[in-house]
């Protein structure tokens, strides 16, 4: 890859020579449950890496607490476990000080939504130069099971015995809500088209938000199983590419429509239809589009379920800004002094 | 004080720094001849006789409304530019407006200034200027017989006292005898002077506060030209506010100079400070350069995570305002996010600070615990307030210490540096930035309303000669085999190395699992936890903290007032009555608070009694009780005010009291 394949990172030094994947893993042994979705990402992201082009020790990856909240630890790279909920905000104070970094985040659907929304939605609104990658168990994978503000509703749980009361957040709707500039689906499973996700994700100047529907086999397996299975997963997903017809099933019988009244449906794509399939447009300037699209999935059957790049737009980097207010006012007053500073303008001698 | 002066000396007379109507009268001395006028501006025409004062206190009383805050602060800057000592105590509403005219919403700021050294801001005024009936009913008790009474007559309506519960007008009644009463049509007569100015009624009369501080301003010979600037440059784009402003100011002075109302004006002589150049500065300015300055001297680039909030927000709008030198300011969506992006910078190799008041540390003990783990430079700064829960925002209390030392969960120390007076906030956070990186460590800095609002003159300090800190970063493998352990300690300090990203070779991951000695791995084995444990504890016990002195002039002294932060300077002022009387005291003041000073056991069992004042329910007391198993004895204020000198001088007389009755018994 380029490095202008990655704009976001244009202040990052460059690595001095080509890197593996093997230079992303570290000595600690992983200690996901066996058949965790959770190693596919890791090894998806570990693959990833080397593409990215910069020194390792300029990547940063910043979680908080939950089973895939481990991920950093088993990341050569510098990296920082933090506290349940926590990291976008830590994230953004590393990445808004120093923007040499690539800085990404790892977090759950219990401590991004849940314990960290606040967290969350700010960073997606400031637009720092983070990579969040959710995992998204629909469940509290490390405290052993309770349903998660991702749950579907009525869902049994230990916490939740005769069914969970809360309808859950749509976790793409919620940050296309808060003003994110890329909003992104994928799944664990499928390596691929992670990596595509990834690299998007990657090149986006500002916050990327990326859901990964990550399979917990022990607390909530088959989650997303309609997505997975050979049998259902042709017509259950809508692989979203920019600029091409958003169309899906069994040799694209499927497309995605705007209805009279604006609102988006799916339907058989037939002679008639064929060139009124919307057309995906991730860098719409409206997020209505990409708002729509993100809730076209069936709540129940997760028929029609769309992934890839919902939406990728850009807008001025927080940190840049931050970096840019100080050239700026170093510029008009020159740089500090502090015994200016310290003097004021009313001052005193004694003798 | 209020007696005439030798000018021979600089003065503490024999009942301290502290106002103490001895004679029973308030009033200012005899009459001296008139001398020099004071220089800086000052019209120089002075056809009245002058008095001369070792010290005064004034109140500007008035509504929240009425700009009592502003009129004090330029009182304060004439005061500092004309070489006086002082002292401030601005006293306000949590409300921005609260109802006008109620006593709910009156506002005050009180300053002392004296041509000696002084500590506090005075325990009663000799002067009280009252705006409104409101103002003078909710501060009369606090004038001793004898004071003066500036009143704005315009305001003493029959509706305006109804509202404060006047059934008479005390201007009329004769309930104001035992005090020397002015009365001033403030608001006639600054409308007179602004007939021309062409601004609307209301906008004139707003102008009050400035013929107020005119008048004042002539009575006390201050320097009148730093006002005049300082309204051309508050109101630039609104010039003709601005000498609208000025002209109010100018006819107060006059007013004072020509009528009858006032016989005499006052003259308080420089103080005699060392030898040095000055400026006057409250506490949450010193701390924001403090900040500064430790970011310089350590090369570190400073980074501030905050949420607002009273009485911390002002450092983070002083900090942003200097982005010159580098400083990030990120206002955080919430407290925990404040301090979160501080530990994040910190991580990168900022200078992290949070800054904020104790409801705001409750929310960030998470992430300080954190920070202790990760092992962290991290500064927080805990402008404390009155509590629990919202409490009393705008007043002052000492309550966070316990906060501070023990509230996260687990063994997490923390060091804790507090600063005394407004002016060492500077001094407190450069200190606690140099414990923070020289071991890797959140460091609290427990300041509080009453030094954060509060000013004093400070001799600005050479650059050259403020510490040096080093933060060392780690640039290389610290094992033979060419790994890096990122728990590998100092042996002497017992700091880990701090190694940032970008440099290769040290990649490390660290977090809030408890991890294995040395190589920082996750580890959850007993023996290791209590090792980590203890040495954490051991690290944060070994900072090395300058000895706590004591003053104890005779050597005789029997009793030991000890105390920390801002009680400093009613403390002090106390303890020189005590000494004017006869009596003995030895005085000591705490600026770490953990770890404490080394000789601090010793110094507490050398005395046979040992006095803690606090604005808690006895918080230090506590720690020193558990630690050094001394019976160290409260005495305690939660009023949301500093403590007066003369209530903690008969609390320490009483002391040495009932030392002598044992002895006779
Ligand atoms: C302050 C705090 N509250 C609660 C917990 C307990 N806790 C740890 S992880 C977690 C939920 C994790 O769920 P999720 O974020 O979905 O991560 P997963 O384990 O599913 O990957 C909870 C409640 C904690 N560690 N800290
Ligand atoms: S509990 Fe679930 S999410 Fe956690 S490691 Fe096991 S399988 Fe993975
Ligand atoms: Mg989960």
């Amino acid at each position: 890859m380029s490095e202008s394949g990655f704009p976001s990172l244009h202040l990052v030094p460059k690595a001095e020579g080509p890197q593996s994947a093997r230079d992303f893993k570290t000595d600690q042994e992983v200690r996901w449950c066996p058949g965790c979705g959770d190693y596919a990402v890791l090894a998806a992201v570990q693959g990833f890496m080397p593409e990215l082009g910069i020194k390792r020790e300029n990547t940063v990856f910043v979680s908080g607490i939950g089973c895939s909240s481990r991920f950093p630890y088993y990341m050569n790279t510098y990296g920082v476990h933090s506290i349940h909920g926590r990291a976008p905000a830590i994230a953004t104070g590393l990445a808004s000080a120093r923007q040499d970094l690539s800085v990404w985040v790892v977090t759950g659907d219990g401590d991004a939504l849940s314990i960290g929304g606040n967290h969350l939605i700010h960073a997606l609104r400031r637009n720092v130069n983070l990579k969040i990658l959710l995992f998204n168990n629909r469940i509290y994978g490390l405290t052993k099971g309770q349903y998660s503000p991702t749950s579907e509703l009525g869902k049994i749980t230990k916490s939740t015995p005769m069914g969970s009361l809360d309808a859950p957040f749509n976790p793409l709707s919620l940050a296309i809500g808060a003003e994110a500039s890329f909003v992104a689906r994928t799944i664990d499973s499928d390596r691929q088209h992670l990596q595509s996700v990834l690299r998007a994700a990657a090149a986006h100047e500002g916050t990327a938000l990326v859901e990964i529907y990550q399979n917990c086999n022990i607390f909530n397996d088959g989650a997303f199983e309609a997505l997975k299975e050979p049998g259902t997963r042709d017509e259950a997903l809508i692989r979203l590419e920019h600029g091409q017809p958003i169309r899906y099933g069994t040799d694209l019988a499927g497309g995605v429509f705007r209805g009279p009244d604006g609102e988006l449906f799916t339907a058989p794509v037939t002679a008639d239809n064929e060139a009124d399939v919307l057309v995906h447009d991730a860098h719409a300037a409206s997020p209505a589009t990409a708002f729509a699209l993100s809730r076209i999935a069936d709540a129940d059957t997760l028929h029609h379920t769309p992934i890839g790049v919902l939406r990728d737009v850009r807008r001025p980097v927080y940190g840049e800004l931050m970096a840019s207010q100080l050239a700026t006012a170093a510029a008009h007053r020159g740089p500090g002094d502090l015994a200016t500073l310290l003097a004021g303008n009313d001052t005193w001698t004694v003798d | 004080m209020t007696s005439q002066v030798d000018q021979s000396e600089a003065v503490d007379g024999p009942d301290g720094d502290e106002s103490r109507p001895g004679s029973g009268d308030g009033r200012p001395g005899a009459a001296v001849p008139a001398g020099p006028a004071a220089p800086g501006g000052s019209p120089p025409r002075r056809s009245k006789p002058i008095r001369r004062l070792d010290r005064v206190i004034i109140r500007f009383a008035g509504d929240s409304g009425d700009g009592m805050q502003l009129t004090g602060d330029r009182f304060t800057s004439e005061t500092a530019s004309f070489g006086n000592d002082l002292s401030t105590l601005p006293n306000f509403p949590a409300e921005i407006r609260a109802p006008a005219g109620t006593l709910p919403g009156v506002s005050s700021f009180q300053l002392h200034f004296a041509d000696h050294d002084i500590l506090t801001p005075g325990d009663a005024p000799n002067v009280l200027v009252a705006m409104n009936p409101a103002a003078l009913k909710a501060n009369l008790a606090d004038l001793p017989r004898g004071a003066e009474i500036i009143v704005n007559t315009d305001e003493f309506t029959k509706r305006a006292l109804t509202k404060v519960g006047y059934a008479a007008d005390p201007l009329a009644d004769g309930s104001l005898e035992a005090y020397h009463l002015h009365k001033v049509p403030l608001t006639t007569l600054t409308l007179e002077a602004l007939k021309d100015s062409g601004l609307a009624r209301k906008d004139a009369e707003r102008a009050k506060n400035m013929f107020a501080l005119g008048l004042l301003s002539w009575m006390y010979h201050r320097p009148t030209r730093g006002t005049e600037t300082f309204l051309r440059s508050k109101f630039a784009k609104k010039p003709q506010i601005a000498e609208a402003n000025i002209s109010a100011f100018k006819a107060g002075w006059n007013f004072g100079e020509t009528t009858e109302t006032f016989a005499v004006s006052y003259e308080v002589p420089p103080a005699k400070l060392p030898a040095g150049r000055y400026r006057n500065i409250s506490g949450n300015l010193a701390l924001s350069y403090g900040l500064i300055a430790a970011a310089e001297r350590s090369g570190l680039p400073l980074y501030l995570g905050s949420y607002p909030i009273t009485p911390a927000s002002d450092i983070l709008h002083e900090l942003s305002r200097h982005k010159n030198f580098g400083v990030r300011t990120f206002q955080a969506e919430d407290e925990i996010a404040g301090i979160g992006a501080a530990l994040g910078a910190a991580f990168g190799g900022a200078l992290g600070v949070t800054t904020t008041s104790g409801p705001g540390v409750a929310l960030k003990s998470e992430t300080i615990g954190l920070a202790v783990s990760l092992e962290l430079p991290l500064l927080i700064v805990d402008i404390q307030r009155g509590g629990p829960s919202t409490g009393l925002p705008t007043k002052t209390e000492q309550a966070d210490l316990l906060q501070a030392m023990f509230g996260r969960n687990g063994e997490a120390p923390v060091p804790i540096v507090a600063p005394a007076t407004p002016a060492e906030c500077f001094d407190a956070a450069l200190e606690a930035a140099r414990i923070a990186v020289t071991y890797r460590t959140p460091v609290f800095l427990l300041s509080d309303g009453y030094l954060a609002n509060g000013s004093e003159p400070w001799r600005i300090p050479e650059v050259d000669g403020l510490p040096e800190i080093d933060p060392d970063f780690a640039t290389g493998p610290n094992r033979e085999d060419g790994a890096f352990w990122p728990y590998l300690r100092d042996p002497k300090t017992l700091a880990r190395p701090w190694a940032l990203p970008g440099t290769p070779g040290l990649e490390h991951r660290i977090g809030g699992i408890e991890k294995q000695d040395g190589t920082g791995n996750i580890s959850y084995d007993p023996a290791n936890h209590d090792f980590m444990v203890r040495t954490r504890q051991a690290k944060v016990d070994g900072i090395a903290v300058p000895e706590v002195e004591v003053d104890d002039p005779s050597g005789e002294a029997r009793v030991l007032v000890l105390g920390w932060g801002s009680t400093y300077g009613p403390i002090t002022a106390a303890v020189r009555r005590v000494r004017a009387d006869g009596g003995e005291v030895a005085q000591a003041h705490l600026r770490n608070l953990n770890p404490f000073p080394a000789n601090l056991g010793a110094v507490l069992r050398s005395y046979e009694k040992v006095v803690v004042p606090e604005m808690n329910l006895g918080q230090l007391a506590l720690l020193l009780r558990a630690k050094y198993l001394v019976d160290a004895e409260s005495y305690n204020q939660v009023r949301g005010l500093p403590f007066k000198a003369a209530q903690l001088a008969d609390v320490l007389s009483a002391a040495i009291g009932t030392l002598d009755e044992e002895d006779h018994r």
